[in-house]
């Protein structure tokens, strides 16, 4: 009887037999789109540079992608995108990295490499906690939820990470929950394609560290959750605020073009050069 | 192309200049930086030169974005540098213990000012000696050098980058802003004459499972990215292969040590001393630009008789602790003088102290350079 292989398995760093996910967690959907976008591209893991920061969602490309990888320190991956986008700009960059790695500690390259348009696609997995470190609270965390470091409730506003980049100057931004892995994984396919900064977020659920702790129950019903509050982009410009409160917006969020900056500074140098004069 | 990548020739140039121009000699493909006293004539040389000859400058939102830059850039293949002085180096420092840990070629220009914090940047004060070396948490070996000229700053720059290169790790420039703001005669010999490294990388085609390029202490090859070689490079505690392993110390005590060892094994081949100490009863022991100040003491003291010798550390770290050793076995009397309040004066006075006396004496005002005739009083009063 012959084996039966994911399709997707050929992606998969040989030797690894194991993920480090808890059952139910959110990342091993987000993995597994980010996969088939490549795969449905027809592309190879060799035209793609991986870069993560730190926590459980940076674990998805390391050590799983059979790729190049550069898992880094907490919050910087994009600045390090950065220089690998420089040295390879033919290649595809992709940074896989949660919502405090993204949106707190690394905020700053975030909505830098944003404004600059640096064409790289930043996936981020946001489970509006820290889950590697234990259930605290992050800037994604709603208000008034009690986590490990907010015991009476979660006392800060909370960031619109997609709003924020696009704020920022990104040129393409879609946010989905882990309920909608067909749709992320056509958007992630036209991030990959656009030349420019694409950013997208995906609300996913971490059963342990937040659903446990927080009551908001099991990974099944966290993703029920997600598929009863989103609403589309379309169905969202039709409502008000109020309506729209505790309510997720999903789909493409921005799709637009502006100046890419490798390629700006392909120009800069064939000014400087003399190239063209 | 408009520019020449090296500019052969003699100039009247500025040690920040020279330094750009020794990156750029030496291959540099790629900076990163933000701006700050006393460093920033380095970035704004590269970030005028470098486009001319086919690199890139990159001002990004602050160091630690600078130096994941450079390192993400090292990983495809570059040689790439960033330059900044104390406050920057502050910023960067998790991302020096990364760059240490995943053996990444980098060089990091520290033009050191008057601090802590903010200090005075335009003074020259050497207070960083032992940050670069212990910045960054957990144990770790480092190179750096330290420059005494302009001349310098373009030879050690590329010397820096030659170390990078043939041990796979962040070397520093620790220069001030005496030597990084000095105008001198700077000497840019031909191409022919400069010497250039470029890091060992697996053969083309090796099956990717199969290669190991971390933690050998002769270096391994560098799977760089882009090549198909599928390196897995990771922060985390790992093997040879780049396997994380985080559940088994003796994985880190090999890690640690590969890491360290990979330095000390070969410091012989990395370290640079200047002695100057035949028959020398007391002898100055110095580097960087108050080396200048000790060479010109050591001579009005021989006019006045004196048996004043001097030994200039070329490389601070790894330490010359056997060539300080050997020193301090001739000498009766050691004097150290640093620009700072004695920074690298407990490793001197560790390895001197056996043999001879070790005396430290800083300028009379932090941020001066040593006045000779201070430093010949000092001489006179330790010889009697
Ligand atoms: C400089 C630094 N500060 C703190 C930490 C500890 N730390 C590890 S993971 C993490 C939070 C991760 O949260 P997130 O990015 O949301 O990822 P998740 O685990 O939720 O996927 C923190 C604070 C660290 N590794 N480095
Ligand atoms: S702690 Fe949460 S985010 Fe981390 S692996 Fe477990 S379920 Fe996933
Ligand atoms: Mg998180």
């Amino acid at each position: 009887m012959s084996e039966l292989i994911n399709p997707l398995h050929r992606f998969i760093r040989p030797g690894v037999t194991s993920t480090t996910n808890c059952p139910g967690c959110g990342n091993g959907i987000v993995a597994q789109a980010i996969l088939r976008a490549i795969d449905e591209l027809s592309m190879d893991l060799d035209d793609c540079v991986f870069a993560s920061g730190i926590g459980c969602s940076a674990w998805v490309p390391s050590p799983f992608f059979n790729a190049d990888v550069l898992h880094t320190t907490h919050g910087r991956p994009i600045a390090f995108a950065l220089g690998i986008k420089m040295g390879l700009p033919q290649k595809k960059v992709m940074v896989v990295s949660g919502d405090g790695d993204l949106a707190a500690i690394g905020g700053n390259h975030l909505i830098h490499n944003a404004r600059r348009n640096v064409e790289m696609t930043v996936i981020c997995l946001n489970n509006s906690i820290y889950g590697m470190t234990g259930g605290q609270a992050a800037p994604t965390t709603p208000m008034g939820l009690k986590t490990t470091t907010t015991p009476y409730g979660a006392y800060e506003n909370t960031f619109d990470i997609s709003n924020l980049v696009i704020a920022a100057g990104a040129s393409f931004v879609a946010r989905w929950t882990t309920y909608h892995p067909r749709q992320l994984t056509a958007s992630i396919k036209k991030a990959i394609r656009k030349k420019g900064f694409s950013f997208i977020e995906v609300i996913t659920q971490c059963p342990v560290q937040y659903g446990r702790k927080t009551g908001s129950g099991s990974a099944v019903e966290m993703l029920r959750e997600y598929k009863e509050k989103s609403v589309s982009v379309k169905e969202a410009a039709k409502l008000s605020e109020e309506d729209l409160q505790d309510r997720i917006i999903v789909g493409e969020l921005i799709d637009k073009e502006k100046p890419e900056m490798v390629e700006e500074i392909m120009k800069m140098k064939k000014r400087a050069s003399g190239e063209n004069s | 192309m408009k520019g020449k990548r090296i500019l052969t020739g003699k100039y009247f140039m500025m040690g920040n200049t020279a330094c750009a121009e020794g990156a750029i000699a030496a291959g540099c493909e790629l900076a990163a930086g933000y701006p700050i006293t006393p460093a920033t004539e380095i970035a704004n040389r590269l970030a005028e030169r470098f486009p001319q000859v086919g690199g890139v400058f990159l001002q990004v939102e602050d160091e630690i974005s600078a130096i994941a830059a450079i390192i993400g850039a090292s990983w495809t293949g570059k040689k790439v540098i960033t330059a900044t002085s104390g406050p920057g180096i502050s910023l960067m420092l998790e991302n020096i213990g990364f760059a240490v840990g995943v053996e990444t070629p980098c060089v990091i220009v520290n033009v050191q000012r008057g601090a802590p914090t903010t200090g005075m940047p335009t003074a020259g004060v050497t207070g960083d000696m032992v940050q670069v070396k212990r910045g960054s948490h957990g144990d770790y070996e480092i190179i750096a050098l330290c420059p005494s000229s302009p001349q310098e700053m373009f030879d050690h720059t590329v010397l820096a980058f030659n170390y990078a290169e043939k041990y796979r790790t962040p070397v520093f420039i620790l220069s001030d802003a005496f030597v990084g703001h000095m105008r001198e005669e700077v000497v840019i010999p031909p191409p022919e004459q400069i010497e250039t490294v470029y890091r060992k990388l697996p053969e083309p085609g090796t099956d990717p499972t199969q290669i190991k390029g971390f933690l050998d202490e002769d270096v391994a090859p560098m799977p760089i990215f882009g090549r198909g070689f599928k390196a897995h490079v990771t922060s985390s505690c790992h093997d040879e292969y780049g396997k994380r392993n985080l559940s088994d110390v003796s994985a880190l005590d090999h890690f640690v040590r590969k890491l360290s060892n990979k330095i000390l094994k070969h410091k012989d081949e990395i370290i640079r001393v200047e002695k100057n100490y035949q028959d020398a009863e007391v002898v100055l022991v110095s580097y960087g630009a108050v080396s200048r100040a000790a060479a010109m003491a050591a001579l009005r003291a021989g006019e006045e008789g004196l048996a004043v010798g001097t030994f200039r550390l070329i490389t601070a770290w790894p330490f010359p602790e056997e060539e300080i050793e050997k020193m301090a076995r001739k000498a009766k009397k050691i004097i150290v003088l640093e620009n700072n309040l004695g920074q690298l004066y407990p490793y001197i006075k560790a390895a001197a102290a056996h043999y001879a006396d070790v005396y430290f004496l800083p300028p009379r005002v932090l941020g001066e350079i040593h006045d000779p005739e201070n430093i010949l009083k000092k001489i006179r009063e330790v010889i009697q």
